[in-house]
């Protein structure tokens, strides 16, 4: 266990905990209103103080962190889910046209940032958190499927693949036996990354109003809705800002940590 | 006084001791070549002198260059000496060059950074020295880029940018390793003339004995990081008193038991088997070119046959193997093994496929670290319809195992829990596994050190008496081929040009290719004939 | 080289016909006539008609797309449904804040990250890297948007050095224009700086490794004078890509700082459009963002070229 990895889980696992804690307790409801109370700055009975409508900011940021996990989560199974194996048929069928037009259809979803995407489904479905979802979704699937490909070529060429064709197996069995296992820890990796990646978008996402709509909470509109405060209260865009870059930056670290922790052991393997 | 006089020279890094009290010296003029297998110490004894050894080394002892001891320099001083007193060569050409620099840039840099001459003069020297290594600037302009050169050019544009100062000292740290031996042959001899017309004292290391016996004035013999003998080459050779020594020489000159044996049956059969490849286009709206990597293949290999396939890179000897393993369809012409063809259709005929199984030269690459010994070798259980279960599958595996020098209970173990040659023991397993009717060997013992190469050999004799194996053993290098074979194929530009019984080939080539192959390839002197012409010396003195 | 560049031109023209089509059809697919949408619910289906042939929406989807690609091809991007302007001339006022804004954040994120990756490298394992890199995990985590209002909070409301918001205009001077870009441009830059600043160093200390980096220290180069001449451009080569990628991240970025700032940029043009269901204007803008990025990506694949020799060969 290293450094990273130590303090990336647990600042990752303070969020977890938050948004799982919140289906059964938060301190107070996080979509009462309370106007009399509003704008409080952070004390004993409101940890993280009030919001302009004087709701609960510490429930809010627990509430929020539901979103952003599940939607960055979801993302992530999209990306994986299609990214993956795209990735695996393209590498196994390297040179190929089907390899290519992968490679050609990657290439252009890449010409489309999550938010242009996002702002294609909006104006036809209109705003949601599911549509943030699949525009988060869509592009992370290049982005495995080009990682998987990238480290899986040279794979092929390696000689217990070769080895495995002398043996008769088929490219999706090998792909399955022997890529996938020894490709998995950069995919870990990756994950970790999209997943953080996942959480910024949601939030900038939520934040132009494309997001998650009202009433559920989500730290990117907290945000929008301090801007025209910050100046009166600051706390307001603090706070959901330092949840966002702690969880990012534990999920980030945590990254970090399970490249170093996984690779040395790949390595030693090897020679 | 020496040029190089190494004396005690200790080194460690992080602690853990890599050289212990090596002392060597070297003449203007002199080539001494050091050796010994790998873990010897031999290239950090190369970095030592040029001070390139990794942070976080400790040395002890002294490296003396004209009586200036390298090790007190400071950094800034060893950089005025490197390039410019002591020039050096590496093992791999082709990424030791930068991509992206042309080739009279890289060579001119060595003047330049040492402030020798202006940039005029100095890409005139450049110039210069390409063509004294064989690249004239007509033929090969200043302004190529290293990938539009082979490794043999690369290699002397290497050798140019370290002579281009003239040093008193070059270093070549295996330069020949990773090249053919017919430009093994030239480079050698380039070095040669170069430390001659140069009076250059010349460090040469290799683990090729061969080499070592062609080229050496003195020749120094390490294992782990000691120097276990040393002396002038003659002398060395003719009385060794080290057993290290001893067995290397032993094991360099093996030759296994392999009685002849004859046949009638064809198991393998070739027939005018073709294979190209697309080129890139040159031009913008040129033909695309092709590269014909088989023009009309054709042999058989019969049962209980050993049959070596020799050839330089690039000749098709990696497109006719895997043409053979059914790994890539081929574009005429047919294979068959048994009379059924390795490829019916478009797909692999996995009926034949399970009649053959391949050992390959990486033992480091041909396993997936992830599983377990006995997984790995039952991998080929895939190609039977009724692959064995429980007690049998059980006694087949600890058979296997047994036979190739291993213990049944390896087959619970990670891979990298063994050494090169037990890898290769392993691969050798897991081709067996299935009593294949034809084993194919690529590079199998290419990789590895020649003690344990001599063991793996005696290996494959043993096996192929007891089993009666029918293999076709491919390598570049032609004394393994010599003694592990009873019919040699020759291949050069997609061809067989040639082909015969082992000992006939090798005594009376026919073709010219295989004639400057043989020519070229570094021979070990017979000891004994040595022997004899030293004791006739004595007498007549 | 000639061979290399047609065959990116080509791969080119085949992305933006393939996102031309993309885009206008998931547009079509949207629910609601334009027509309807702008006149009330209220409206006269003859009127509704009239309007519809207005706006040319009475023919094919095919033909309304082919008209929609020749028009763009001369600059013709059709007129707003709400407006009734051309959104040419929209797009194009708007397209001198965000596509400056992009550049200059895309200038300072280069020139803040090649130092500071070129620093780490240089100082690998020691405190001046270990501090890089903190930072550069830090900047990684911090969302732009708040950034910027982090920036807003300290810089234009406490102390004053600029306006809170909004855009001087280029008729001001330049001095001015890029004085209120100042600001947004940081706070897009930084997070890519520190993302940019982690791949510069990762990518020396790799090239580091590689065996002419030897080479050249046994000619008598300083470890120094290796990574300046050799590692350097060698190290280019993955940076390269990431600067192309960056180039649509931050093109992204800036509509979202924009809302921040209030800049009459792209993305305060589309979000109004999306709000107005105006779907010429998303559509156009959508396209234009596409388009800006796939040339940008073009322009990297030359970019590789010249830097790597081997590949002006290969094709």
């Amino acid at each position: 266990m290293n450094r990273n990895l130590i303090i990336g889980g647990t600042l990752s696992l303070i969020a977890v905990m938050a948004a799982l804690v919140s289906f059964v307790w938060t301190p107070f409801d996080h979509a009462s209103m309370n106007i009399p109370e509003k704008l409080q700055t952070p004390n004993l009975v409101n940890w993280f103080g009030t919001d302009h409508f004087g709701r609960d900011m510490f429930s809010m940021i627990m509430v929020g962190a539901r979103t952003s996990i599940a939607v960055a989560f979801v993302a992530v199974g999209i990306g994986m889910g299609l990214g993956i194996p795209l990735g695996l048929w393209a590498a196994a069928r390297k040179g190929a046209w089907i390899d290519e037009l992968i490679m050609r259809a990657n290439d252009l979803i890449f010409a489309f940032p999550s938010l242009v995407i996002a702002i294609l489904i909006t104006a036809i479905f209109g705003a949601g958190a599911v549509n943030a979802i699949i525009a988060i979704g869509i592009f992370n699937i290049p982005v495995f499927a080009r990682v998987v490909r990238g480290a899986a070529m040279p794979l092929w060429e390696r000689e217990f693949i070769l080895a495995a064709r002398v043996a008769g197996k088929n490219a999706a069995r090998i792909s399955v036996e022997h890529i996938l296992p020894n490709v998995m820890n950069l995919l870990i990796v990756q994950a970790t990354i999209q997943f953080s990646l996942g959480i910024l978008a949601e939030a900038a996402l939520s934040y132009v109003g494309l997001g998650a709509q009202p009433p559920t909470p989500s730290w990117g509109r907290m945000l929008a809705d301090a801007q025209t405060l910050v100046s009166i209260a600051p706390h307001m865009a603090l706070i959901p800002g330092f949840a966002i870059i702690i969880t990012v930056l534990g999920l980030n670290l945590m990254g970090d940590g399970l490249r170093d922790h996984l690779n040395p052991r790949l390595r030693v393997a090897r020679t | 006084m020496s040029l190089l006089e190494i004396t005690g020279l200790s080194l460690a890094i992080d602690g853990t001791p890599i050289l212990q009290d090596v002392s060597l010296s070297i003449n203007a003029g002199q080539i001494v070549a050091v050796t010994g297998e790998s873990g010897s110490g031999k290239s950090m004894t190369a970095l030592g002198v040029m001070g390139l050894l990794p942070d976080r080394t400790t040395t002890s002892g002294k490296v003396l260059l004209d009586g200036k001891d390298l090790l007190s320099l400071s950094e800034a001083d060893m950089c005025r000496l490197r390039g410019n007193a002591i020039g050096m060569v590496f093992q791999e050409p082709m990424t030791a060059l930068n991509p992206v620099q042309t080739i009279g840039d890289q060579v001119a840099e060595t003047i330049l950074i040492h402030g020798a001459m202006g940039r005029k003069d100095a890409y005139a020297r450049a110039a210069e020295m390409l063509t004294r290594v064989g690249l004239p600037p007509d033929r090969f302009p200043l302004s190529r880029y290293p990938h539009e050169l082979s490794g043999g050019q690369r290699q002397r544009v290497v050798i140019a940018m370290a002579i281009a100062l003239r040093p008193r000292l070059l270093i070549a740290d295996e330069p020949t390793t990773a090249l053919d031996v017919t430009t093994q042959a030239q480079i050698l001899e380039l070095l040669r003339d170069l430390a001659r017309d140069f009076d250059m004292g010349l460090l040469m290391i290799t683990h090729d004995l061969a080499v070592v016996a062609d080229m050496a004035d003195h020749i120094v013999v390490m294992r782990l990081g000691e120097v276990v003998e040393q002396g002038p080459t003659m002398a060395l050779l003719t009385n060794m008193q080290h057993e290290y020594t001893k067995m290397l020489f032993a094991a360099s000159s093996h030759e296994v038991d392999l009685p002849y044996k004859s046949s009638t049956d064809v198991l393998l059969s070739v027939t005018d088997v073709r294979r190209s490849y697309v080129l890139p286009r040159t031009r913008l709206f040129g033909a695309t070119g092709r590269f014909e990597a088989l023009k009309g293949v054709s042999f058989d290999i019969k049962r209980g046959e050993r049959v070596g396939l020799v050839g330089e890179s690039g000749c098709g000897k990696s497109t006719l193997t895997r043409a053979i393993l059914g790994l890539d369809a081929v574009q005429s012409g047919s294979i068959t093994l048994s009379s059924a063809p390795v490829f019916a259709g478009n797909a692999p005929n996995l009926a034949v496929r399970r009649k053959m199984q391949v050992v390959f030269q990486d033992p480091f690459g041909s396993f997936n670290p992830r599983h377990k010994v006995e997984r790995l070798i039952t991998e080929p259980f895939h190609l039977l319809d009724v692959p064995p279960t429980g007690a049998m599958r059980q006694a087949l595996i600890d058979e296997t195992l047994l036979a190739v020098g291993l213990e049944p209970s390896d087959a619970q173990k990670y891979i990298h829990q063994f050494s090169g040659g037990q890898r290769q023991r392993i691969a050798i397993a897991r081709a067996l596994i299935i009593q294949p009717e034809l084993i194919v060997f690529d590079e199998a013992v290419s990789a590895l050190d020649v003690s344990v190469r001599a063991q793996i050999l005696d290996l494959l004799a043993e096996l192929s008496n007891k089993y009666g194996l029918t293999y076709l053993f491919i390598s570049h290098d032609l004394s393994v081929v010599r003694t592990i074979t009873d019919r040699v194929l020759v291949m050069q530009s997609g061809e067989i040009v040639e082909q015969g019984r082992t000992p006939e080939v090798f005594a009376r080539p026919r073709h010219p290719y295989t004639q400057q192959l043989l020519k070229a390839a570094p021979v070990l002197p017979d000891l004994s004939h040595l022997h004899m012409m030293t004791d006739q010396k004595d007498l007549s003195t | 080289m000639l061979r290399y560049t047609l065959k990116r031109l080509l791969s080119l023209m085949i992305s933006l016909a393939v996102a031309s089509v993309l885009i206008f059809f998931v547009i079509e697919v949207a629910p609601g006539d334009p027509a309807s949408f702008m006149l009330g619910i209220n409206a006269q289906p003859d009127t509704v008609a009239a309007l519809r042939a207005e706006l040319g929406l009475d023919v094919s989807k095919w033909q309304r797309y082919v008209a929609w690609v020749q028009g763009m091809l001369v600059g013709d991007f059709g007129t707003s449904y709400t407006y009734r302007t051309p959104v040419a001339q929209m797009v194009s006022d708007r397209l001198w804040v965000s596509l400056p804004l992009t550049l200059y954040a895309l200038a300072l994120s280069t020139f803040i990250a090649f130092p500071a990756g070129m620093y780490a490298a240089a100082r690998r394992g020691r405190a001046g890297d270990v501090t890089v890199m903190g930072a550069t995990q830090l900047g990684v985590a911090i969302p732009n948007f708040w950034f910027a209002m982090m920036l807003v909070l300290v810089f234009a409301i406490n102390l004053r050095w600029f306006s809170a918001g909004g855009f001087a205009g280029w008729d001001k001077g330049l001095g001015a224009g890029v004085w209120s870009l100042t600001l947004p441009a940081i706070a897009l830059a930084l997070p890519q700086a520190a993302i940019l600043a982690r791949v510069m160093r990762s990518a020396l200390l790799d090239v580091l490794n590689e065996d002419y980096m030897r080479t050249a220290r046994a000619k008598g180069l300083t470890r120094a004078q290796t990574i300046w001449r050799h590692g350097l451009r060698n190290a280019l080569i993955p940076v390269l890509t990431i600067i192309g990628l960056q180039f649509s991240f931050l093109l992204a970025g800036s509509i979202i700082i924009e809302q921040v700032f209030y800049l009459p940029g792209l993305g305060r043009l589309v979000f109004q459009a999306i709000s107005a269901r105006d779907l010429i204007v998303v559509e156009s803008v959508v396209m234009l963002l596409v388009f800006a990025v796939i040339v940008v990506n073009f322009a990297v694949d030359l970019a590789y070229a010249a830097v790597d020799p081997r590949l002006r060969a290969r094709t």
